[in-house]
């Protein structure tokens, strides 16, 4: 079933060449400007007629630059801003969540603020005198809720925000890049709640700049650019083009013409391309899935033994390893002529999350000549799902490091105290 | 868990609606985020100022006084038998709760930003609530009014009962112009700085601490175009049994009529670009 149905919405702002008028003083001395040259209105449409269905109980990820549209949209489901044309449908109560902690009061407790913003995001008095307990447990700031809100510290504000605002339940649920506030800990407990509401049948839409947690969450997102819906398709497929578009690098590079291609008289790259274990071109990768690289070459020069190698660096630019070709077949062997494509595999539950990008060279030996070396010719994302089988396990929040293998572990009884009390 | 239904609840999306239209039903579904709005708005007030509660009888009682002993020494005024004491304190009883709660809403809308760019309420209730905090503030001035005219030994007669009438009708007055002046406030930035000086003037032009008959006769029906004049009238009729002015009643109440809806108009019709002009 149809939970939102969005046919043709537009949203147009005018954006004046002056200054607006704010003051009745300016419109006073204003009044005959239109006897001058008319003034003329740039027009800005920050969202251009979007159609868009999302079914019970979807989880929908919404990207995009910013000022794309993402947040208009979300404003205008939620109903505080008015669409120009075209309009939505929403078949389910919805609450939507733009900012932590709305109509909080600084000189009121902190459990006086439960009862405020708990009905201003639309909970019954009676709903939240129910869930009172839960709110507090979950914020886990038991001993401060009689302290007016202004003592506390961010970290203490952004939990009791966040606290009330996991415990509405609507069905329809929209929410605006939240998840980066708090400390990792909670970050992951309200990663966890978001996964529970989505699990209990709830739909939500769910803006952020935070691509690892939008392939974490969503199955299905949707790319804004310029006011329009440029992709709207699998999660890990619209993050990772979208994220191929901001690096202007994409999954394959390729040189047609041998002249500008890279490379002296000895070998000159072709091209450049990661894939699937099957082959297939790709940009975005499960953690689980090797990943492989190839590259087409031309040697120009007989009788050289040649080395292709490669690296991988992630978006900090920090390099994460460099690989050498050492295929006994290729080590030692002198090379004809011709054109060659090598491969190169990235094992599986190796690579952490996030964007990786490629960088290819060629050496020869004696002496030592290196004849390419191109760095960002390939980019490509990794995700991690929530599975339960990757090295995140059953965490749902950010991890560090730039590699995230599986390691074995083994635990040893050394000592043992007490009894545990077997359920099982 | 609230499990209703889901094919029970729609809600269409569209550029325009009318713009005279309450949408009363929703109004009363969204009545909890008003209580709230009054609530925070009484809470904090008395939060932070001990003297608050002592401020809110201050005000109207040395007003009343000073003007008291201004007249009295220039010869007093016929105020219809009624001490002056007790005429220019039910004045300003209702002047001041008209007064604090225009001036509040003023500026209510530009102080909830934060509320109104981020939530979807009826944005009537933020002016509606500076109107509604406004009450407990009535209700004590208006207690102090009775202990007043106990001690001046005014008899109360059955009219008493249509006190709650005049109050509301003085709600109405508040809400009115809370409603018109807080949405031009968003639009117009300086429409507060004029805000005082109106409010000012209105008081000068309504008869709060001078009675009606200081206007010539002829005049009155213009004066009672100000909604404060019929309802100052009226209420000094059920309290004090002044004689009253039926048509300058009757034109107060079709003006505040008026007003009120044109308030409304102006509101709804602003109600939109709230969120795109804050």
């Amino acid at each position: 079933m149809k939970i939102i149905e969005i046919k043709n919405l537009s949203k147009k702002y005018f954006l004046r060449s002056g200054n607006r008028k704010t003051t009745l003083r300016d419109v006073a001395l204003g009044m005959f400007d239109f006897l001058k040259n008319k003034e003329k209105k740039k027009v800005l449409w920050a969202l251009k007629n979007i159609n868009l269905e999302i079914e019970d109980g979807e989880t929908v990820g919404i990207i995009g630059n910013n000022g794309a549209g993402k947040s208009t949209l979300l404003k205008i489901l939620s109903r505080i801003i008015k669409p120009t044309s075209g309009e939505a449908t929403l078949h389910g109560r919805t609450g939507s969540l733009l900012e932590v902690g709305t109509g909080f009061h600084r000189e009121l407790s902190g459990r006086e603020n439960i009862f405020l913003n708990g009905a201003i995001l639309g909970m019954k008095r009676r709903e939240i005198e129910k869930k009172y307990d839960q709110i507090v447990a979950f914020s886990e700031i038991e001993e401060f809720l009689e302290t007016p809100i202004k003592h506390y510290s961010s970290g203490m504000f952004t939990r009791l925000a966040f606290s009330v605002a996991a415990h509405l339940d609507p069905e329809i649920l929209i929410v605006d890049e939240i998840l980066a506030v708090g400390d990792l800990a909670f970050q992951r407990k309200c990663l966890r709640k978001m996964r529970d509401i989505n699990e209990k049948g709830r739909t939500i839409l769910f803006v952020s700049h935070n691509m690892q947690a939008i392939t974490r969450l969503c199955k299905r997102a949707i790319w804004i650019n310029n006011g329009e819906i440029q992709m709207d398709s699998n999660a890990e497929d619209v993050v990772g083009t979208y994220l191929s578009s901001q690096l202007k690098t994409s999954a394959r590079k390729s040189w047609n013409d041998l002249e500008n291609a890279p490379g002296n008289n000895t070998a000159k790259l072709l091209e450049v391309g990661v894939c699937n274990e099957r082959g297939e071109n790709a940009s975005t990768f499960d953690i689980r899935k090797p990943i492989l690289v190839e590259m087409v070459y031309k040697v120009l020069q007989n009788e050289r033994v040649l080395m292709p190698s490669l690296q991988i660096f992630n978006d900090q630019g920090i390099c994460v390893f460099t690989s050498h070709d050492l295929d006994e077949e290729w080590r030692y062997r002198k090379r004809l002529k011709g054109t060659y494509r090598s491969y190169a595999k990235i094992p599986a539950n190796f690579l952490a999350e996030g964007n990786f990008f490629v960088a290819v060279s060629a050496t020869t030996y004696e002496p030592l000549t290196e004849h390419f070396n191109e760095k960002d010719v390939a980019a490509f994302l990794v995700t991690d799902s929530l599975e339960g089988d990757s090295a995140r396990g059953d965490y749902a929040g950010p991890m560090d490091g730039i590699i995230r293998p599986i390691l074995n572990w083994e635990t040893f009884v050394e000592e043992k105290s007490g009894r545990v009390i077997d359920d099982k | 868990m609230s499990e209703t239904s889901k094919s029970e609840y729609t809600f269409k999306i569209k550029p325009e609606e009318s713009w005279l239209r309450i949408d009363l039903k929703e109004l009363w579904q969204y009545r909890e985020v008003f209580y709230l709005l009054v609530w925070r708005d009484l809470k904090v007030r008395y939060k932070q100022t001990l003297l608050g509660v002592l401020w809110v009888i201050l005000q109207p009682v040395i007003a009343t006084l000073i003007l008291t002993v201004i007249f009295t020494k220039f010869g007093g005024i016929e105020t219809g038998g009624t001490p002056y004491v007790l005429f220019a304190f039910s004045g300003f009883v209702i002047w001041m709760y008209v007064n604090t709660s225009v001036s509040q809403a003023s500026n209510s809308l530009v102080y909830h930003e934060q509320l109104v760019t981020k939530i979807y309420f009826p944005r009537m209730f933020v002016p509606a609530s500076s109107v509604g905090s406004g009450l407990p503030d009535l209700f004590l001035t208006l207690l102090i009014l009775f202990v007043a005219m106990l001690f001046y030994g005014v008899l109360l007669t059955w009219k008493i009962l249509l006190v709650p009438l005049f109050l509301f009708f003085a709600l109405l007055v508040a809400l009115s112009m809370s409603l018109l002046i807080s949405s031009l406030n968003v639009r117009f930035r300086d429409v507060k700085f004029i805000i005082p000086f109106l409010l000012q003037v209105w008081m000068f032009a309504s008869p709060i601490f001078y009675p009606l008959g200081w206007v010539p006769e002829r005049f009155q029906p213009i004066f009672a175009i100000n909604p404060i004049t019929g309802l100052l009238e009226g209420f000094r009729y059920v309290l004090f049994g002044n004689e009253l002015n039926w048509v300058v009643l009757g034109i107060s109440i079709i003006s505040t009529i008026l007003i009120l809806v044109l308030s409304i108009f102006v509101f709804r019709k602003m109600e939109d670009d709230f969120a795109d002009l804050l």
